[in-house]
């Protein structure tokens, strides 16, 4: 087929009864991803300000690496809606002609402030270890360093001890920018009027709940996975304390989407039929059995039986992670699924191979390299950042558990 | 000393005062004014009549605006369409609208499959195109500005500024947009503005030899749109929305989607 008679989305929909002409799966695989790591981003930083602010200190061990992952994640978050616009060498005609009435437009302005942020609490965090670096290095890394040091050298106890205020400060003010941004994404898809699946005011508090266990999850799942690698003594105190936040914040994500289900249910509008169809036959297995029994129940057994274990709380992890995707995509691609004419469905399918630039695009391999590139960043990141060196040795570790013993929240 | 009583007093009396003169303004708004007289007001705003009684979903619109407005005949995207409806004697309705019939209806065989006439308890064609909507949802969410409204009613895409992101097409209730194969941007029925602007019909009105569709200024007392509008039941589509569309149907029924 000439490339110009094959209209966009057509390739990868499949429509059944009755959609309109010009209905297809416009917002494919990219905007299933773009949420998910911007709810990875909102999740790790959380985390590492559980230590920075609110004082939990058997966390020392993971504040750092979840503050460094979370701006290797942030970095990647808008990649996935540059791959996904048919004219992506445009996307600066967003800033330059923003209408405020979009909630896409917002995104920019919400990310560069969350950016700065990130990049700042960061500086302050490694400031003593990149001033040291830039005084003993020599060479290509030497001078790397001192660019770094923004030419301040003063590692006084009165000056670390401001640097300690600040990134408190930056870090309290990293928890609202964090839930705006990802909440907002939950508002891109909530105020989209004509997909019921997603009209609900819920939409940025179901997103931002999904965006703390997920990123919780991928710090432990990537904590315990990078230290093994590095052969480094993991100690289970910090592990164990992530495990129960994610416990709690489990159960709230789980209450949020049933409320919802349940109340799309009882309110029986007018989609309801086309609705019920899609929740409970053609999106069964995956929102059913992998994105709430598997992604959710599940691990919250594993996460609350007693003795817990590093196992299972790996095990734990990778299920919320993959439960979160599940459910992303649930959303995107399940609500664009029952037509607008509430009398068919399409089908998506991912496209894998394809000779047309604008069809692999849209494909699986981007998506893979999307979802890898946070971790390929993380690793650079390493190198230049002592982002495992806070860790607990065997007997800090112990004392950690020893404190921890004695409190009771 | 001012007492607390003294203060809330004082409070609500400002408030009172101050909505006594807003309230004003809204009143003597011209169109507020105006709209105590008549019902349209006197700004020019295009308007479209489509009579679903006289169409026979021959498609020569469908296809006259593929040709007009340059979009890939082939491709399956269409800036305005037919829909066919079947209602069957079991309750059953039966919905097609193939390549958006710009080849037409030929024959009772929605999806291949045939439909005996003694099953049929009535059929029509409804045909669509964008509703040109006063409070247009895709115009709110564009986060580029490459979607606007002109001044008389009719919203455009600026081919050259959207960045192409689709968000105007998921918002919109009636589908009414695609991505145009060529420019690799949104893209939508404009009521022919090209056209319209210089008086002359758009090229689907031209095209149907039923006289099913019309356009017009609806706040004109000279145009049929505003004699239809003003005197005949007429209904929009997907009112629920609240998108106020300008397209006015005669002859729509509730099986209509
Ligand atoms: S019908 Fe759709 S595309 Fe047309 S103005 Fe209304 S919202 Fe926009
Ligand atoms: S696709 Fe183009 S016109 Fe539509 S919302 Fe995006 S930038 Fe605006």
């Amino acid at each position: 087929m000439d490339e110009h008679t094959l209209a966009h989305g057509a390739y990868w929909t499949v429509k059944e009864m009755f959609t309109y002409p010009n209905e297809y799966i416009y917002w494919g695989i990219h905007i299933v991803i773009y949420p998910y790591i911007t709810g990875l981003v909102a999740g790790a930083f959380v985390l590492s300000s559980l230590y920075h602010v609110f004082g939990k200190d058997e966390l020392k061990p993971v504040a750092k690496f979840s503050l460094v992952f979370s701006l290797a994640l942030l970095i990647m978050a808008p990649v996935p809606l540059l791959f996904h616009l048919t004219q992506p060498f445009r996307s600066i005609n967003i800033t330059m002609t923003p209408h405020f009435y979009s909630a896409i437009s917002a995104f920019t302005f919400i990310y560069m402030t969350y950016m700065a942020i990130v990049l700042s609490e960061i500086w302050f965090v490694f400031r003593p270890f990149i001033i040291k670096q830039a005084q003993e290095r020599s060479g290509l890394m030497g001078l790397f360093y001192k660019v770094l040091t923004l030419g301040s050298y003063d590692v006084s106890e009165k000056a670390l001890h401001l640097d300690e205020k600040i990134v408190k400060i930056l870090a309290t003010a990293g928890i609202p920018a964090a839930s705006i941004l990802h909440g907002y994404v939950g508002f891109i898809f909530g105020s989209v009027k004509t997909v019921p699946l997603w009209k609900t005011p819920l939409m940025p508090f179901i997103f931002l709940m999904s965006a703390v266990i997920s990123g919780i999850a991928i710090c432990i799942v990537t904590y315990i996975a990078g230290m093994a690698f590095k052969k480094h003594f993991i100690c289970f105190v910090p592990i164990k304390s992530m495990c129960k936040v994610l416990s709690y914040f489990l159960a709230i994500a789980f209450l949020l989407e049933g409320i919802d289900i349940v109340f799309h249910a009882y309110t029986a509008e007018e989609f309801w039929g086309i609705m019920s169809e899609l929740l409970f036959k053609r999106f069964a297995f995956k929102m059913i059995v992998i994105q709430w029994i598997c992604g959710m129940i599940l691990p919250f057994i594993l996460l609350t039986l007693p003795r817990l274990t590093m196992l299972r709380g790996f095990i734990a992890g990778s299920l919320v992670l993959m439960g979160v995707f599940t459910m992303r995509w649930d959303v995107v691609i399940g609500g664009q699924s029952m037509s607008r004419s509430f009398a068919g469905f399409l089908d998506f399918h991912l496209p894998v191979f394809s000779s047309n630039i604008e069809i692999f695009k849209e494909g699986l391999f981007p998506a893979i390299f999307l979802l890898s590139a946070p971790f390929f960043l993380l690793y650079i990141f390493n190198k230049v950042l002592p982002v495992f060196k806070d860790i607990f040795t065997e007997q800090e570790c112990a004392e950690a558990e020893d404190r921890l013993s004695q409190r009771l929240f | 000393m001012v007492t607390r009583r003294d203060f809330i007093k004082a409070g609500l009396l400002t408030v009172a005062g101050m909505a006594i003169p807003i309230s004003a303004l809204e009143m003597f708004k011209p169109e507020a004014m105006a709209s105590l007289v008549r019902s349209f007001s006197e700004k020019k705003r295009w308007a479209f009549v489509v009579d679903t009684n006289k169409c026979v979903g021959c498609g020569m619109c469908a296809k006259a605006c593929k040709l007009e407005n340059e979009i890939p005949f082939d491709a399956d995207v269409q800036r305005t369409w037919v829909e066919r409806y079947i209602q069957l004697k079991d309750g059953d309705v039966v919905i097609d609208s193939p390549k958006g019939a710009r080849l037409g209806f030929t024959s009772n065989d929605p999806y291949g499959h045939e439909i005996k006439d003694e099953e049929i308890t009535k059929e029509f064609f409804v045909p669509k195109l964008c509703n040109q909507c006063e409070k247009p949802s895709c115009v709110q969410v564009c986060p580029a500005g490459a979607t606007y409204k002109t001044e008389d009613g009719v919203s455009l895409v600026d081919r050259s500024w959207c960045i192409g992101c689709g968000y105007c097409i998921t918002n919109c209730p009636y589908y009414a947009r695609f991505f145009n194969p060529v420019t690799n941007t949104a893209d939508k029925c404009t009521f022919c503005y090209h056209r319209i602007t210089k008086g002359k019909n758009t090229a689907c009105i031209d095209a149907c030899a039923f006289g099913v569709r019309k356009i017009g200024y609806i706040n004109d007392p000279k145009s049929e749109v505003f004699k239809i509008i003003s005197t005949q039941r007429v209904a929009v589509l997907k009112p629920e929305y609240g998108n106020e569309p300008h397209v006015f149907y005669l002859g729509l029924d509730h099986i209509v989607r």
